[in-house]
């Protein structure tokens, strides 16, 4: 009965080797296109700072001025104290509502945390407007301020406080939804007083959350240039001083020099939160008792009176940009238009930038979704070239770390570069999707990975047995039990694209201008309606995106996967 | 295609003597440790041959050497007179099972055992036809359009066995393919797995942690450990005569006690001089270790003929339901601990009660010497 497979044992053994080619030479080509996308620019950003302008090594020189320069290190520590301010404030709200939302037993969680959820899905310009809005020089709430100005580090740090919460609110619910009951049932058997328990059970079981939040906000204030750019005025910050000197200067040197300054302290916290997560895992067992809160009248109505305020604060704040745009003559005439819409009477561009952005953050959830899910299936499913994929995880993990004004700047020094064959898409869409992959590349990567991860590891060897080709397998049976995780990576690659400011300002063309980057040129030039009215477009396509994805999911699972269904 | 049902037949390269699955001295290393050292076997056609050993011994290796999965590093496998030792899996004969099932949790059952079928280009009724007649084989007849989250875990290993067969392998591979299974569910599957292995004749290599697994299914048994074999046998050859200390310690239970060779089928253990048929080809004097089952201590029908006779007390006696274990030190022995299993109704025949002394037998023929110092 062996006779039947033995029939054509040389095209069996052909085939296989195909197999293997076909997969090395997929290793061979993630490697390249990581060290291109990601490697290379950060490399030219890095040699940058240690040349002058003609390209000449003239070793810490840049540095000596930059530190020599009061106006320009000044900044850091601008920076610094922004920073800190926003991670103060943002933290024990977002903890605050986190444990509102995971320890009480108030209705509608969902609709809260959607509510917190929404800066997710506007440019970092959004709160920033809607603060000029409320608080500046014609803003109807200015009286609050007694006579200091919106324009500034209390602009900077209200508006971060708001684009930051959800971020720290993701960290934060995810830490303290973590929490095995029979600790607290301990604690209570033992008579132990709620403040008590409080401090010594549910503070340490989210400390790597609080952690890790905590780094995460810090490095989102010290890197967004949105803000600073809408609101900040004459406080200067690194991020606009990186702008600057490189659009409004032309100083690329100086400008890599800010850059590589920027890049520290989100290294320090991809470091931090790598040991946070380590350590993480071994805090709950599997055994644990998931921890269902209690009823707590007081506890509760307090809670939900605090949640109702903050997340109606929240969408008040989006609502006012949105308000905003479809205001005639703010503060002044105060009926509805559509007229703000008319991009034309504020920019030449006209409305080509937000398809642009349309265009681009399509593109860039398409590509990237291919080559994220693909590369990460070589990285953990195959065997070949264990060295090229032991690079290519170590590459796909770096973005992570890069800010994305940063990894801009690297693109404009890679792709600008004389030597470069590249340089011809210089200022075109295909830099700008490429970048954006690049930019969002970790989190879409870590999504696939933890998605095949759960695979059983055999498939491949079963298929093999069966002599079934690889790529066959992972046609018929990887990408479809992988579909929502695919979903997720690219509604996730085409939110980011859409509303990412930071990378895209150095590297568009005069054709391919993006929304994004066309909110903060009209803002520039006075015409914070219109830069309002883009800004609420942007929103709308990112929820619409949103609401897309979570019908998709419906529909995948009632049609595509009924195989999960007992 | 053949179909599965027929009695196998042998094949031009089948003759008696030269064995189906050939491995010579395999070697493979994983960084700084030996997973196989100079592993060499022969399995005939149509065997059912059993891997066993505990978690580390190499035995799953092996089996994915043999695969290709994990290719070894040094040494050849020849596979009905081929050498596949460089060949990649797919271009081996063989269908694998794993402990997971790895049922693609995305296709029908049906799907799952055509897998590889349509993939040989057939037409779609013979493999439909094919299909059915895999899942009758199997039991699971009325299951086609089902998938497998919708099976129990017997059910799943079940669909996974027809789809590793539905290619007609000359090789069977299974990876501790019970291990996930209730108690319940394992003892069926062990006897339905072996009465399908025989109704096909199809080589079959399974690798195990449980002994009784292996005893009870497999036609030879390979011990393992560390990476090298202990012993290959039947399984009475390796219950009864077991050629090491972890042999005969990992394969049932059984007493080890220091002793040293008194003469000719002589041993001294503790001042007892008793007989020994596996005493030879050590020297006089020379220290040794003595191994004896519990089972094989004797207490009914002893005389003044009988040999190894010696008075014990019952330390404890544990009950464990149809045996009680005991522990005995013999009177002229007191350093000693003996291990004896004595059957419900005898235990309730003679009225054995902790603290008595019995009046017991060790057969000659029973008392296992190993050198002393061997690994266990």
């Amino acid at each position: 009965m062996s006779v039947a497979a033995l029939e054509r044992p040389a095209s069996a053994a052909q085939r296989v080797s195909r197999d293997a080619l076909v997969m090395r030479a997929g290793v061979v080509l993630l490697v390249a296109w990581l060290l291109i996308t990601i490697a290379l620019p950060l490399w030219s950003l890095l040699s940058k700072s240690f040349q002058d302008a003609d390209g000449h090594f003239v070793g810490l020189a840049n540095y000596v001025r930059y530190f020599s320069t009061p106006s320009l290190f000044n900044s850091i520590f601008n920076s610094l104290w922004v920073a800190v301010a926003a991670t103060a404030i943002v933290i024990p709200l977002a903890f605050l509502y986190a444990y509102a939302l995971t320890r009480t037993r108030m209705p509608a969680k969902g609709l809260f945390y959607a509510a917190a959820l929404l800066p997710l899905f506007a440019p970092s310009l959004l709160p920033a407007i809607s603060l000029v809005y409320l608080f500046g020089n014609q803003g109807f709430l200015k009286g609050l301020l007694f006579g200091a100005s919106i324009y500034g580090p209390i602009g900077i740090v209200v508006a971060q406080v708001f684009y930051c919460f959800p971020h720290a609110l993701i960290i934060l619910v995810a830490a303290l939804a973590l929490a095995d009951a029979r600790l607290y049932e301990v604690a209570e058997a033992l008579g132990t007083t709620k403040p008590r328990i409080f401090r010594t059970v549910t503070l340490p079981g989210a400390k790597f959350g609080l952690i890790n939040a905590c780094f995460v906000v810090f490095t989102l204030v010290v890197t967004d240039f949105g803000i600073a750019k809408v609101i900040g005025g004459q406080f200067n910050v690194l991020a606009t001083d990186a702008y600057k000197q490189v659009v409004g200067q032309q100083n690329f040197a100086m400008g890599a020099v800010v850059g590589m300054i920027l890049l520290l302290p989100a290294v320090l916290a991809f470091a931090i939160d790598r040991v946070v997560q380590r350590r993480q895992i071994a805090l709950l067992s599997a055994r644990a008792v998931p921890l269902e809160p209690r009823p707590n009248k007081l506890r509760d109505m307090a809670l939900i009176a605090y949640a109702v305020a903050l997340g109606a604060l929240i969408a008040g704040v989006l609502g006012m940009a949105v308000w905003a745009s479809f205001i005639k003559y703010w503060p002044y005439n105060l009926s509805l238009t559509l007229s703000n819409y008319d991009f034309s009477s504020f920019d030449s561009a006209a409305w080509s930038p937000y398809f642009n952005s349309l265009k681009m953050a399509t593109l860039a959830a398409l590509i990237g979704t291919v080559i994220v899910f693909t590369g990460a299936y070589l990285v953990e499913k195959t065997k070949v070239a264990p060295a090229g994929r032991a690079i290519a995880h170590l590459l796909a993990m770096l973005p992570m770390a890069v800010p994305g004004l940063v990894l801009g700047l690297g693109y404009v020094f890679f792709v600008n570069a004389r030597w470069n064959p590249l340089n011809v898409f210089y200022g075109t869409l295909i830099v700008l999707v490429v970048n954006s992959i690049a930019h969002f590349y970790t989190v879409a990567h870590i999504t696939a990975l933890t998605a095949l991860k759960q695979i059983d590891p055999e498939f491949e060897s079963v298929s093999a047995s069966l002599k079934v080709p690889v790529w066959r397998t992972f046609r018929r049976v990887t990408v479809p039990i992988c579909l929502p995780a695919i979903i997720d990576i690219a509604i996730y690659l085409f939110v980011n694209a859409l509303t990412t400011v930071s990378a895209v300002i150095f590297l568009y063309g005069p054709a391919t201008k993006p929304a994004s980057v066309a909110i903060v040129h009209m803002d520039e030039a006075g015409f914070t309606a219109g830069a309002a009215a883009m800004a609420t477009l942007i929103v709308l396509t990112a929820l619409g995106a949103k609401l897309l994805h979570v019908l998709l999911d419906r529909l995948v699972l009632l049609r595509l996967q009924a195989w999960r269904r007992r | 295609m053949k179909s599965l049902s027929e009695p196998v037949a042998h094949g031009s390269n089948g003759s008696a003597a030269a064995p189906f699955l050939r491995i010579d001295r395999l070697k493979k290393r994983f960084g700084a440790f030996t997973a196989l050292n100079d592993v060499s076997l022969a399995v005939r056609r149509g065997e059912f041959v059993c891997f066993l050993g505990p978690s580390g011994c190499g035995k799953t290796t092996l089996l994915r050497a043999i695969a290709g999965l994990d290719p070894q590093d040094e040494g050849t496998i020849e596979i009905a007179g081929r050498d596949v030792s460089r060949l990649p899996p797919a271009a081996r004969d063989f269908g694998i099972v794993f402990q997971s099932y790895a049922l693609f949790p995305n296709l029908t059952v049906a799907a799952n055992v055509g897998y590889g079928l349509v993939n040989r280009g057939r037409p779609r009724a013979e493999i439909g036809a094919r299909v059915r007649e895999l899942l009758r084989l199997v039991g699971l007849a009325d299951q086609e359009t089902k998938y497998p989250v919708q099976l129990s875990g017997g059910q799943q290993q079940r669909v996974a066995l027809a789809r590793a067969l539905a290619t007609s392998p000359g090789l069977l591979l299974l990876d501790e393919p019970l291990s996930a299974l209730d108690a319940r569910v394992r003892l069926r599957l062990r006897d339905e797995i072996k009465m399908l292995q025989r109704r096909l004749g199809v080589t079959t290599i399974m690798v195990t942690h449980d002994q009784e697994e292996a005893l009870s299914m497999a036609d030879r048994i390979v011990v393992m450990n560390h990476g090298a074999i202990e012993q290959v046998g039947t399984p009475a050859e390796i219950y009864r005569t077991p050629a090491s200390a972890f042999v005969a310690d990992f394969v049932g239970s059984m007493t080890f006690l220091d002793a040293e060779v008194a003469g000719p089928g002589r041993i001294r253990l503790g001042g007892i001089d008793l007989s020994c048929t596996d005493a030879n080809g050590f020297a006089r004097g020379a220290p040794v270790r003595v191994g004896l089952r519990p089972e094989e201590v004797r207490v009914r029908n002893i005389d003044g003929a009988t040999a190894n006779r010696l008075d014990a007390k019952i330390e404890s006696l544990d009950f464990l339901g149809s045996f009680c274990r005991a522990q005995l030190k013999p009177d002229a022995a007191p350093g000693v601990t003996i291990l004896a299993d004595f059957s419900a109704n005898l235990v309730r025949d003679l009225k054995v009660e902790e603290g008595q002394t019995l009046t017991v037998a060790l057969p000659p023929e029973a008392l296992r010497i190993f050198a002393r110092g061997e690994a266990r």
